[in-house]
C-alpha cells in the first residue's frame, strides 16, 4: 500500500524565479492601474454610469467563481471519499484561497473609495446581499484554512471530513451568494432571475477545475513529477461533464427569455444583433467555451494527449471569461426598460445600448488578479508540503484511507 | 345701523374669545412645524407629482437642480452627474411624443437601500432617498439596482461643492429631493423653477396630507408609478403617460 510523499516545491531554479518575476510584474501593473483610477477618478477608465462595472468585475467575479470551484478536487476526496483525489486535497484547497484572494484584491482596487474597507467591514446592511457575501468570503478563507491545516497536520487528519464537508456546503452558499449578485436585480432584463445561483455554482464547478488541472500539469511539470494517467483522465471526464451541464444552464437561461415575449428584444440583442456581446456568446462563451472542450475532453483519441486537455481547460477559461463578460457587461449595455412600449431618448444615453471600451489600467487592474493568484499559489507550494513528489499510477492507485 | 346692548356684548364676546384663540391656533401650528434639530417623521411623505401633458421641451429643472446642488460638469455626459433628465418618448405604434423629467423615484421599498452593503444607501423617515457620503464605499451594486438609471457615480474630482450639498469622488449620488430646502419648509429647486420659468409640471407636498394639493389632485386626477410592476410606491408619480 502506497503512502503519499507531499514535499515543497525546491524553487531555486531561474525558471521559478522567472515566473515569480513575471507574476510581479503583472501585480505592479495592476496596482498602478488602480492607483492611476484612484488617482484620476473612474473617468479614466471605460466604466461610466451605464456601465458600471466593468473588466475589473469580470475578471474579479471569474476568479470569485473559480475560486470555489477549486474546491471541488478536495471535496471529492473528503466529502464523497474518493482516494483517488485525495493526494490533490491540499493544492486544491490552497488554489481555492489565492483564486479568491486575487478576485477580491481586484473587487476591492476597483472601489470609488478603496480605503474604505474597513467601513464595509464594520458596517452591514444585512438585507444585501453583497453585505452576506463578505461574510462568506471571510468564512470561506477560515474554513479553508482551517481545513488545510487538518489535512496538512498529520494528527488532525481525522477531522478533514467535517471539515472538508463544511468547506464545501460555505462554497455551495458562497456560489449562491455571488450569483445572487445578479439573480436579485429586479430591475434589469439581463438578471432578475433564481436561475443565476445554480448558474453559477456550475459555472464555478467548470472554471475552477480548468485552473486546477492547468496548475497541476504545470506544477508536476515544472517540478519534473510524475502525473499518471489515472489522476489525469478523471479530471478530463469529470470538466468534460461540468462543461456539459454549464451547456445545458445556459440553453435553460435562453429558452426562458425567449418564451418571455418581454423579454425577446433583450434576447434579440444577445443573441443576434448586440455586436461584441453576440460575438462573444457564440464564439467565446458556446463555441470555444463549450463546444470545443466538449469536443476535446471526450474525443476518444484527442482526449487522452495532455496538450488536448491543457488546450480545452485553456478554452473553458476563455469561454468563462466571454460568458462572465456577456453577462456583467452585456446585461449593463442593454437599456433599463423603464417605458415599454416607447422609443426612449434623452442626453444620458437613455433607450440605446451603453458603449464601454476597456482602458488599460482597468485591464491591468483585472489580469493582475490572476497573477495574484498564481504567485500565492507558486508561493504557498514553495513554503508548504502541498504537492505529493509523485501522482503516478501506481503511487496514487492505492492511497490507504485517512491519509489526506 | 344702530347696536342694542345684546347685540354689542354678543360681539364683543366674540371679538375677545377670537383675540383669546387666535394666539393659540397660530401656537399649534408652531408646535407642529419642525425644528432643525428634530429628526425627520413618518407623518410625512414626500413627493412629487409631474404632469407631463404641461412638461414642455425647457430644461428649467435640470438646470436649476443642478444650480442648486452644485452639479457640474466636465463635459463627458457618460460620466458627468445627472441628478435629473429630460427624458423624451415616442409611442412605437403611434408615434405619440411626450417629454418628462426624471429622477430618483423616492420610492417606499428602495431597490438601490436593499442592496447596498454598508447601508450607505439609506430612506430617511420621511421618505427621501439619500446616500451617506461618509460610508459610501463607491461599490456602485445601487447603479446596478435602481431601476430608474437614477443615480450617478462620481467619476472625478468634485469642485465648487454647495455648504448644504456634501458630494465627493468615489462615491454615488442622486436626487435629494432638495432635502436642504425640505428642511428648511421649502420645497425642491426644480418644482421652484417648473412654476416660474417652465409649464408648471410640477407638485410638492406631502403624501400623507390628505387636505394638500399633492393628495388633493391624486385623489382627484389618474396619475401612474413608473415601473409599478416592481410595487416600489415611488414617491414620484406622473400624469399623463
Amino acid at each position: 500500500m502506497a503512502t503519499i510523499n507531499y514535499s515543497e516545491l525546491d524553487g531555486r531554479s531561474a525558471g521559478f524565479f522567472a515566473l515569480l518575476a513575471l507574476l510581479a510584474v503583472m501585480v505592479a501593473g495592476g496596482l498602478g492601474g488602480a492607483w492611476y483610477m484612484e488617482h484620476n477618478g473612474h473617468y479614466v477608465t471605460g466604466m461610466t454610469n451605464r456601465i458600471v462595472w466593468g473588466v475589473p468585475h469580470v475578471f474579479a467575479v471569474f476568479l470569485i467563481v473559480a475560486a470555489s470551484g477549486a474546491l471541488n478536487v478536495a471535496s471529492i476526496a473528503s466529502v464523497f471519499g474518493r482516494e483517488l483525489y485525495k493526494p490533490l486535497a491540499r493544492l486544491s484547497g490552497v488554489l481555492s484561497i489565492t483564486l479568491l484572494a486575487g478576485g477580491l484584491a481586484v473587487l476591492v482596487l476597483d472601489l470609488g473609495r478603496p480605503e474604505r474597507l474597513i467601513v464595509a467591514m464594520t458596517h452591514y446592511n444585512f438585507k444585501s446581499i453583497f453585505a452576506w457575501n463578505i461574510f462568506l468570503y471571510t468564512g470561506f478563507f477560515a474554513i479553508v484554512a482551517a481545513y488545510l491545516w487538518v489535512m496538512l497536520e498529520r494528527r488532525m487528519n481525522a477531522y478533514s471530513k467535517p471539515l472538508g464537508l463544511l468547506a464545501f456546503l460555505w462554497r455551495l452558499i458562497l456560489t449562491t451568494g455571488t450569483g445572487s449578485i445578479f439573480g436579485f436585480l429586479v430591475a434589469r432584463e439581463a438578471y432578475d432571475s433564481a436561475l443565476y445561483a445554480p448558474l453559477f455554482i456550475i459555472m464555478s464547478f467548470a472554471f475552477g477545475l480548468a485552473i486546477f488541472i492547468l496548475v497541476l500539469m504545470a506544477a508536476c511539470g515544472g517540478t519534473r513529477r510524475p502525473l499518471g494517467d489515472a489522476i489525469v483522465v478523471r479530471l478530463t471526464a469529470l470538466l468534460g461533464q461540468f462543461v456539459a451541464v454549464l451547456m445545458y444552464f445556459v440553453v435553460v437561461y435562453h429558452l426562458t427569455n425567449l418564451y418571455f415575449t418581454g423579454r425577446h428584444d433583450f434576447e434579440r440583442f444577445i443573441l443576434v444583433d448586440g455586436g461584441v456581446y453576440t460575438a462573444l456568446f457564440w464564439l467565446g462563451q458556446v463555441l470555444i467555451g463549450g463546444m470545443l472542450p466538449l469536443a476535446l475532453l471526450f474525443h476518444p483519441i484527442w482526449s487522452r494527449s495532455r496538450r488536448v486537455v491543457a488546450a480545452a481547460s485553456v478554452c473553458v477559461i476563455l469561454g468563462g471569461l466571454a460568458q462572465i463578460y456577456v453577462i456583467i457587461i452585456g446585461g449593463q449595455a442593454y437599456p433599463l426598460v423603464i417605458f415599454p412600449g416607447k422609443e426612449v431618448a434623452s442626453r444620458i444615453f437613455d433607450g440605446v445600448i451603453a458603449t464601454y471600451a476597456p482602458s488599460l489600467p482597468e485591464v491591468a487592474l483585472g489580469v493582475s488578479g490572476i497573477a495574484l493568484a498564481l504567485v500565492l499559489t507558486a508561493v504557498a507550494l514553495k513554503v508548504l508540503p502541498l504537492l505529493p513528489r509523485s501522482l503516478a499510477d501506481r503511487d496514487v492507485a492505492a492511497v490507504p484511507p485517512g491519509n489526506a | 345701523m344702530s347696536l342694542d346692548r345684546r347685540s354689542f356684548l354678543g360681539l364683543g364676546a366674540a371679538a375677545f374669545a377670537g383675540a383669546a384663540i387666535t394666539p393659540g391656533l397660530r401656537l399649534i401650528e408652531l408646535v407642529q412645524a419642525r425644528s432643525p434639530e428634530e429628526a425627520a417623521s413618518t407623518l410625512k411623505r414626500w413627493g412629487l407629482l409631474i404632469d407631463t401633458t404641461r412638461c414642455s421641451d425647457c430644461e428649467v429643472c435640470v438646470t436649476a437642480c443642478h444650480t442648486e446642488n452644485g452639479v457640474t460638469g466636465h463635459g463627458r455626459p457618460a460620466t458627468d452627474a445627472q441628478w435629473i433628465r429630460k427624458v423624451t418618448l415616442s409611442d412605437k405604434r403611434t408615434g405619440h411624443a411626450q417629454a418628462l423629467p426624471l429622477m430618483c423615484q423616492h420610492c417606499e421599498h428602495p431597490p438601490c437601500v436593499d442592496v447596498c452593503p454598508t447601508g450607505a444607501s439609506f430612506k430617511r423617515a420621511d421618505g427621501i432617498v439619500l446616500v451617506d457620503k461618509h460610508t459610501c464605499i463607491g461599490c456602485r451594486y445601487c447603479v446596478m439596482a435602481c431601476p430608474y438609471g437614477a443615480r450617478s457615480f462620481i467619476h472625478e474630482t468634485v469642485t465648487g461643492q454647495k455648504p448644504d450639498v456634501p458630494r465627493g469622488k468615489g462615491t454615488v449620488e442622486s436626487c435629494t429631493l432638495c432635502v436642504h430646502r425640505i428642511d428648511r419648509d421649502g420645497q425642491p429647486a426644480c418644482v421652484d423653477a417648473c412654476s416660474k420659468d417652465g409649464g408648471k409640471a410640477m407638485v410638492f407636498g406631502d403624501l400623507n396630507d390628505g387636505a394638500g394639493e399633492l393628495r388633493q389632485r391624486l385623489r382627484r386626477e389618474p396619475s401612474i408609478q413608473l415601473r409599478a410592476d416592481l410595487a416600489l410606491n415611488t414617491g414620484v408619480r406622473y400624469q399623463g403617460l
